[in-house]
Order: C-alpha cells, then sequence, then structure tokens
C-alpha cells in the first residue's frame, strides 16, 4: 500500500507528520509531504490509516500500490 | 483578526511622517450599520446572540439543541446572522469562498463595504481568492513548524518563570495551598510573551496588546462609532512600530513585513499594519483561551489531571481533545448574494457566525462527540478551521498549549478549581476562561 497526499486538499494543519513524523513531512510552506515513494510496510500499515483518519481536510488516501505484484 | 472599519485607517505616509486619521464617520457612511441590540435572548433558535452571558458560561447544551432542532439558527441582531451547528454545514461554508465572503471575520454592528475585498483590513483573514493565495503563502514560512520550534525553549521558560513568579509571592495557608488565577497568572502572559518576541514589540507591551484584544474582539457589540474609535488607537500603536522599525530594522516578523513584496512590489502600508494587527491579535486570547480551557478542564476532572501529570507523553494528544471539545475560535463570514441555501433563505451581507466550536461536538462526525477522551485515537476537529483559512498559526498554537500543559503539569501536578462560582469564560467569538481561580499545593 503506498500513502498518497492531494496537493488540492492539504491546507498544512500538519496533523500526519505530527502523529507519524516517519511516514511524512513538510514542505518550506509546512504543507504535508510523503516521506520516500510512500510505500508503507506491513508493520506501518495501522500508523499510515490513523494518519488519513486524522487528516482534518480528508487529503491523505492510502492505495494499492500499483508497481507491486500483489500477493494473493 | 479584526473587523474592517480599519482598512484606511491612520497609516503613515511614505515619508514615514506623522499618521493621517482618516474621518472615522466618512468610513462609517460607506458601510452597514445595524442597530445595537442587547435585551436578552428570547428564542435562541430565532434570537441567538453569541454576546448573551448564558452563551459564554456554557454554550454546548444550546448549540446540541439548534442541531437537533434546527439544524441553521438565525438572529436579528448584528443586522442578521446565521448559525449552522452541523459539522457538515460549517465545513461547507469554510469550504465555499465562492459563495461565502471573509472580508469581515468579526461580527458587529457594523460591515464594512464591498469594496473592501478581496484584501480586507486585516489579510489574509480578512482576503478573499484569487488575492489570498499569495497574502497567505507570503507567511506560511514563518509559521511552519520547524519555524516555531526556535521559540519553544524561551516559551518553555517563560512558562516556568510565571509558575516561579506565583510561588514565590504567593499566599499560602499552613497547608501549603495557595489560590492562583491560572487565567491571568498564567495561561494569558504565554502567548503576549511569544507574539510579541516575533513581531519585535516591547514585552512590557503586554496589557496594552490585552486591551486591543478586548477591543477588537470582546467590545463587537458598541456602537461602531466608538468601536472605530478604539480601532484607530490600535492602528495609532502599529504605525509607531512600523515606524520604529523602518529606523532599526532587526530579524522579526514586523521587518519582513515592511521589506515583503507580492509581485515585485511592496506591501501596501495597510496590508503591513492590517496583518501585523491579525498576528497581534490572533495570536493572544485564541491561545489564552485553549490553555485555559484545558486548566479547567483538567481542574474539574481528577481522573484526567492524575493520568496526565503521570504520562506526560499522553499530552499532545489530550490537547487535540482539548482543541476539539473546548475549541476557543468561531469566525464569521458574509453571504455574497442572495440564495437559498440548505433550508434558509440567506440575504446579501447576511453574518454567518462560523462555529468550529459546535462543528466539533456534532455526534453525526464524532462518537461520544459530548465526551472529553483524553486518548482518543481519531480526532478529525475543526478547531483550526478547514480549508483555505486554517488557522495560520495553529502549529505556534499547538506548540504553546502543549508547553503550558507540560510545564504546568510538572510543577503542579495537584490542583482543582478554588470557587466555581468565580470562573469567567468569555463571549463572543472567542471562548475561554478569564478568571479562573485555582487552588494548588506549593
Amino acid at each position: 500500500m503506498k500513502l498518497r497526499i492531494d496537493p488540492g486538499k492539504c491546507q498544512g494543519h500538519g496533523r500526519c507528520y505530527d502523529l507519524s513524523p516517519d511516514l511524512f513531512g513538510d514542505d518550506d510552506e509546512g504543507y504535508g509531504q510523503v516521506l520516500g515513494d510512500g510505500v508503507v510496510p506491513e508493520a506501518r500499515l495501522e500508523e499510515a490509516r490513523k494518519a488519513v483518519a486524522n487528516c482534518p481536510e480528508s487529503a491523505i488516501s492510502l492505495v494499492e500500490d500499483e508497481g507491486a505484484t500483489r500477493r494473493v | 483578526m479584526s473587523e474592517s472599519i480599519i482598512p484606511e485607517a491612520g497609516i503613515p505616509d511614505s515619508e514615514g511622517g506623522a499618521p493621517e486619521l482618516t474621518d472615522l464617520q466618512e468610513r462609517i457612511a460607506r458601510g452597514t450599520v445595524a442597530e445595537v441590540v442587547s435585551s436578552p435572548v428570547q428564542d435562541w433558535a430565532t434570537d441567538f446572540s453569541h454576546v448573551d452571558p448564558g452563551w459564554a458560561e456554557n454554550p454546548y447544551p444550546i448549540q446540541d439543541d439548534l442541531r437537533q432542532r434546527c439544524p441553521i439558527a438565525h438572529t436579528d441582531r448584528f443586522g442578521g446572522v446565521w448559525l449552522p451547528t452541523r459539522y457538515d454545514d460549517v465545513a461547507a461554508i469554510a469550504y465555499d469562498t465562492d459563495r461565502f465572503s471573509s472580508r469581515a471575520i468579526v461580527i458587529s454592528n457594523f460591515r464594512p463595504p464591498h469594496d473592501i475585498a478581496p484584501v480586507g483590513g486585516t489579510p489574509p483573514i480578512s482576503s478573499d481568492p484569487p488575492f489570498h493565495h499569495d497574502a497567505r503563502k507570503l507567511l506560511l514560512p514563518a509559521f511552519t513548524k520547524t519555524a516555531i520550534s526556535r521559540y519553544e525553549p524561551s516559551a518553555r521558560d517563560f512558562c516556568h518563570q510565571l509558575i516561579d513568579d506565583f510561588t514565590a509571592t504567593g499566599t499560602k495557608d499552613s497547608a501549603g495551598t495557595a489560590i492562583v488565577d491560572a487565567a491571568t497568572q498564567y495561561a494569558q502572559h504565554i502567548p503576549i510573551r511569544v507574539i510579541a518576541d516575533m513581531l519585535g514589540f516591547p514585552p512590557e507591551d503586554g496589557p496594552t496588546f490585552l486591551a486591543f484584544v478586548e477591543d477588537a474582539i470582546g467590545a463587537v457589540n458598541l456602537p461602531p462609532e466608538e468601536r472605530g474609535l478604539l480601532m484607530d488607537k490600535q492602528f495609532a500603536y502599529l504605525d509607531k512600530q512600523v515606524s520604529e522599525h523602518m529606523e532599526h530594522p532587526r530579524d522579526d516578523l514586523t521587518s519582513f513585513l515592511i521589506n515583503a513584496e507580492l509581485g515585485g512590489r511592496k506591501l501596501e502600508s495597510s496590508h503591513v499594519v492590517g496583518a501585523m494587527l491579525l498576528l497581534l491579535i490572533a495570536g493572544i486570547d485564541t491561545t489564552w483561551s485553549a490553555i485555559g480551557s484545558s486548566l479547567w478542564h483538567l481542574a474539574t476532572h481528577p481522573e484526567d489531571r492524575a493520568r496526565l501529570a503521570a504520562d506526560p507523553a499522553l499530552i499532545p494528544r489530550a490537547a487535540e481533545e482539548f482543541l476539539r471539545a473546548y475549541a476557543p475560535v468561531t469566525m464569521a463570514r458574509l453571504v455574497k448574494e442572495d440564495m437559498h441555501w440548505r433550508g434558509t433563505d440567506m440575504k446579501a451581507d447576511d453574518w454567518i457566525l462560523l462555529s468550529f466550536p459546535a462543528a466539533n461536538r456534532d455526534p453525526a462526525q464524532f462518537d461520544r462527540a459530548g465526551e472529553v477522551v483524553i486518548d482518543r485515537e481519531v480526532n478529525k476537529h475543526a478547531a483550526f478551521g478547514l480549508g483555505i483559512h486554517r488557522c495560520l498559526g495553529s502549529h505556534l498554537a499547538r506548540m504553546e498549549l502543549r508547553v503550558a500543559l507540560e510545564v504546568w503539569l510538572e510543577r503542579i501536578p495537584e490542583f482543582t478549581v478554588a470557587d466555581g462560582a468565580a470562573v469567567m469564560w468569555s463571549a463572543g467569538q472567542i471562548r475561554g476562561p478569564r478568571a479562573l481561580p485555582l487552588q494548588l499545593q506549593l
């Protein structure tokens, strides 16, 4: 699974990088950024879901990683 | 954060000469004046008043009731105001900058003329798109979490110093208990010190800033002429600070604004002073209220107090819950054109009282909405607003609230309300305790 922030929705509340500084950072204006390639290791999925659920603007989504081969 | 009787108020001319006051009467004549109504509220659904003492004391049961039976209340006071109480309605209005203007965001008996949009008197909070975007972008880098973190050590030292002061001077009884007003001896001073530091204003001017806040946010039901005179005083003070910074530039937000450019041009002097007023006013009673309400909650809920004192790592999460349940800030909008909106007939220039506190207690949005759950895991609250006007100072406010609670609980883990009847809450659009006598063990 992969994290995405919709820059059209993010307003820089910073809940994501407050709650999960290992998954999110901020840019020079305080808008949220997904760190690295955004792929969330299995062990961090719960944390990623919490960040999604706490975004006041509903700007974060956790989507299927299209680059990865799905395991059945 | 003040509204705009003010955009053309005494701004120094480009030569840095004496402020030239424009005629207050002339400014007022260009806007719309409503009759001052201060009688007690008859019916909250049709005659509400956010300056009523009952609302100040405890607005939540009123909001809960209105959410059930309206859910958008109305009053003829202030020239006509709508009050949405559901999260969905508050969010829809916050996002709809096409139909709802921010040209005034503090409700009073004066509505400024249309031609002050899209800048407004205190940009960017009073600005509409497209002007808003660049005016906000200019200030964002100074208010990121990283930029704000440089003020944390001095804020922490200052909190300790405030507690040292009342520990040293307070009168204790034989058992070592003392009574301290946490609103006026602690919470109030923290945001004043930090914002004065950021703007480069003399820290000893704190009492002046408090008077400004009261004039801008508290004294909203005065006749516009009286209110305009109060606002002119604030501009005269800010003009003095601008002149002083022009002579002696330094590394602070005032010098930054004086030198800032938008589209290759220096900011209009009215923009510089309006933005300074916004930072000064919006930064003070809001955070003061958040700190005070949190301490009031802890003083009245011993199990939450004991848990946070024992586990300070929980403070950031608890602070979010205090922000949800006791959201200090309510904003306002002005309806742009006559329209039918979600069952109401809104008229052009009707006010909207945009109650983030009411939205934050909507059971359709939050589980156990009426309860304070200090370890709430999912908390999509709207205390800092939603959409393009998200509170510019939210990272600053969060830092101050967290540090204020961390230091207080470390130094004073045990406290109760000394006299419930003496606790006094502010009326109007910013709600928090203005008197909060606590009994402490020193």
